[in-house]
């Protein structure tokens, strides 16, 4: 798929604890990445789950108490920010209100001492990759936040950075521009072939923006891999719970298969499930199942799950569906609205559920 | 509209008019018996002529302006420049621009170090700053005095230290009142440059660092121009009580070291020439009013608002 394969930042763990004795709070432990060239990374966590901490030590805003980061096998941990070749697009852009929209894209470069020419070159370029050329000499206050965000892009490039670290840049934008900012991130990281690492919290901008997402919680990574392993096959009840919607069944593990798992749910019925490598199923266990691979379909006697529809939300898109199973717990199905007119079933009516084959996951608990 | 409403239309606004000049003669009269009258006293006072015994006589005089820069021999009335009023004049700006520029060196990085502790922290460190105002400025003066006479502290440690053998001269020298006016003004530069680094986003500080700026250039180039508003308040907020000052001057020059202030008092008492000290008081305003406009313009050309 990839042509390099070479590692860009390489965090060995890392951990940051903030102050000593009792009053001792950590921000993160033991976190281990490999961030490979060109690629787009994104750290995906509640607020307060250590991505922005994380951030500012690949910046060097901030220094790691254990570990070592590596940029290209060197490490970078005790370099401070003006030495390292990785540029920040912050999350309130940070702009120069002094300065003008060429200066700030240019800041960089200056300080790096550059000549004129060069700058000027670079810079043009640069307003003409994020389409602000007409912005050139306002200053940055008389330009809209839409523009702000291209503009602090165009900064955060223009020195050509190793690594482009992004702290929730789209988080200030209201929904249409975040939407348009995202297909513009993803062409501005096609275009340069800059290695993006993007921190948010937004799970559905994570999904759609990133070859791979690190879901973080607690001050610790809990899963890495790519958007669809991330929803489809998340590893535990965080990762699973944090992305999307969920349900949760309980079962015992009858017997294994290679990759697959025979599981009996309470209601007796059996169904195969798949599993996270490093795990070996075994006894009671949890397993994940997603609303969208389950299709309702009129009672009958073989089918695994069993119920009455509690309630139906219409979404245009698709239909939520809620479905009492016999233990008293809800089950959430959302099916698609491929048929014009209404679904066909209402509140009340007994159901049956099949699950679509390998939609089953065993979580580690 | 017909001409009757128009007619109550330009009545009431007439009223509106007369109201709001009504409504802000309180302030007026304050500014015009507080500011304005002071000064065309002092205005007047200049073009008349001297009294025996103080005073002035209610006679129309060019003396007292001629004598700001002229001098005419007591022997053979030959006119000549004024040397020892432009020699002070040009002492009391110098000294007035070191202070200034010593007030911002020292006031700065205290600033700053206000501005970034934590909000909590900061009232006590401003409380810190403030609580030299509560004492007398004169007995301030005095303790500054106690402290760099020959017999005082400073000299006997120094002695005692074994680093110099005989006292060293701080005392009615220029170094004794730039001490002073450091000492005395230092929290007029403080105050105004806190209040703008505080507003100061540190993130800026922060992208400017990321974007491959030195610490020093991150001061230069960021900070310095956001925080601008604050160096000129704090400047005039200097600057302008330095330039007049009269007590610090009194106290740790000596007789000899004269600030304008001291030979606009000296007129007005053992002088007992009133049209001279009030055409140097003139002098003066101007002179301030002329740097200001000049400072303001200057500074406010490159700097970039941080509204």
């Amino acid at each position: 798929m990839r042509k390099q394969q070479e590692l860009a930042i390489e965090v060995r763990s890392v951990g940051r604890v903030y102050g000593d004795g009792a009053g001792q709070v950590t921000a993160l432990s033991n976190i281990f990445l490999n961030i490979r060239q060109n690629e787009f990374f994104t750290l995906l966590g509640p607020s307060g789950c250590g991505k922005t901490t994380l951030l500012r030590l690949i910046a060097g805003f901030d220094f790691p108490t254990a570990g070592e980061i590596l940029l290209y096998g060197e490490d970078i941990a005790p370099l401070p920010p003006f030495k390292r070749p990785v540029n920040t697009v912050f999350q309130n852009y940070a702009l120069f209100p002094h300065m003008t929209v060429a200066q700030n894209i240019g800041f960089g470069l200056e300080m790096l001492g550059r000549p004129k020419q060069e700058i000027t070159t670079r810079v043009d370029e640069m307003l003409a990759l994020v389409h602000m050329e007409p912005m050139r000499n306002r200053k940055v206050m008389q330009i809209s936040g839409g523009q702000q965000q291209r503009v602090a892009l165009a900064r955060a490039l223009a020195p050509k950075p190793k690594v482009l670290l992004l702290d929730e840049p789209l988080s200030a934008l209201d929904y249409k521009l975040r939407k348009e900012m995202q297909v513009e991130l993803k062409r501005v990281q096609a275009e340069t072939g800059i290695t993006f690492i993007f921190v948010t919290h937004d799970q559905e901008e994570a999904l759609a923006m990133s070859d791979r997402i690190a879901v973080m919680s607690h001050g610790e990574v809990r899963q890495v891999g790519a958007p669809w392993e991330i929803y489809d096959r998340p590893a535990e009840r965080f990762v699973a719970d944090f992305i999307g919607e969920t349900n949760f069944l309980t079962a015992d593990v009858i017997s294994i298969d290679g990759q697959r798992t025979r599981v009996r749910l309470s209601n007796g019925t059996t169904l195969d499930a798949t599993y996270p490598s490093d795990l070996t199923p075994e006894g009671k266990v949890t397993i994940v199942i997603r609303p969208e691979h389950v299709q309702l379909a009129a009672p009958s006697a073989g089918a695994i799950l069993g119920g009455q529809i509690e309630d139906l939300t219409y979404l245009g898109t698709d239909t939520h569906i809620r479905v009492r199973l016999p233990d008293t717990s809800l089950f959430t199905i959302r099916q698609q609205n491929s048929r014009i007119g209404p679904i066909g079933f209402a509140a009340g009516d007994p159901v049956s559920l099949t699950i679509s084959e390998g939609a089953a996951q065993i979580l580690k608990d | 509209m017909t001409e009757r409403t128009r007619q109550a239309a330009s009545a009431a606004q007439r009223q509106e008019t007369i109201n709001r000049w009504l409504l802000s003669t309180p302030a007026l009269a304050l500014i015009a018996i507080a500011s304005v009258g002071p000064l065309l006293i002092v205005l007047l006072y200049s073009v008349l002529a001297p009294g025996s015994y103080g005073d002035v006589k209610w006679e129309f005089s060019g003396q007292g302006w001629f004598n700001v820069f002229f001098s005419r021999d007591i022997f053979d009335d030959t006119v000549s420049l004024a040397d020892a009023h432009v020699t002070i004049l040009w002492r009391s700006a110098k000294l007035a621009i070191i202070t200034t520029v010593l007030c911002l060196i020292v006031g700065f990085p205290t600033a700053y170090f206000i501005a970034s502790r934590a909000p909590h922290n900061r009232s006590i460190w401003l409380f810190l700053i403030t609580i030299p105002f509560w004492t007398n400025m004169l007995i301030r003066g005095f303790a500054i005095q106690e402290m760099i006479r020959n017999e005082g502290l400073a000299n006997t440690i120094l002695i005692k230290l074994g680093i110099i053998s005989a006292p060293i001269q701080m005392l009615y020298t220029d170094f004794a009142i730039l001490l002073g006016m450091v000492y005395v003004h230092l929290p007029l530069m403080v105050l105004p440059l806190y209040a703008s680094l505080e507003k100061l986003d540190f993130r800026l500080v922060e992208a400017g660092y990321d974007l491959y700026a030195t610490r020093l250039k991150v001061l230069w180039r960021i900070i310095i121009p956001l925080v601008k508003p604050g160096i000129i308040a704090g400047s005039i907020l200097v600057f302008i009580p330095a330039l007049s000052s009269y007590v610090i001057p009194r106290i740790l020059g000596g007789g000899k070291n004269l600030m304008v202030g001291n030979l606009i008092e000296l007129q007005f008492g053992q002088g007992r020439n009133w049209p001279l000290g009030a055409a140097l008081s003139i002098t003066l305003v101007i002179i301030v009013l002329f740097a200001m406009l000049y400072y303001v313009k200057n500074a406010g050309k490159t700097g970039g608002g941080h509204a």
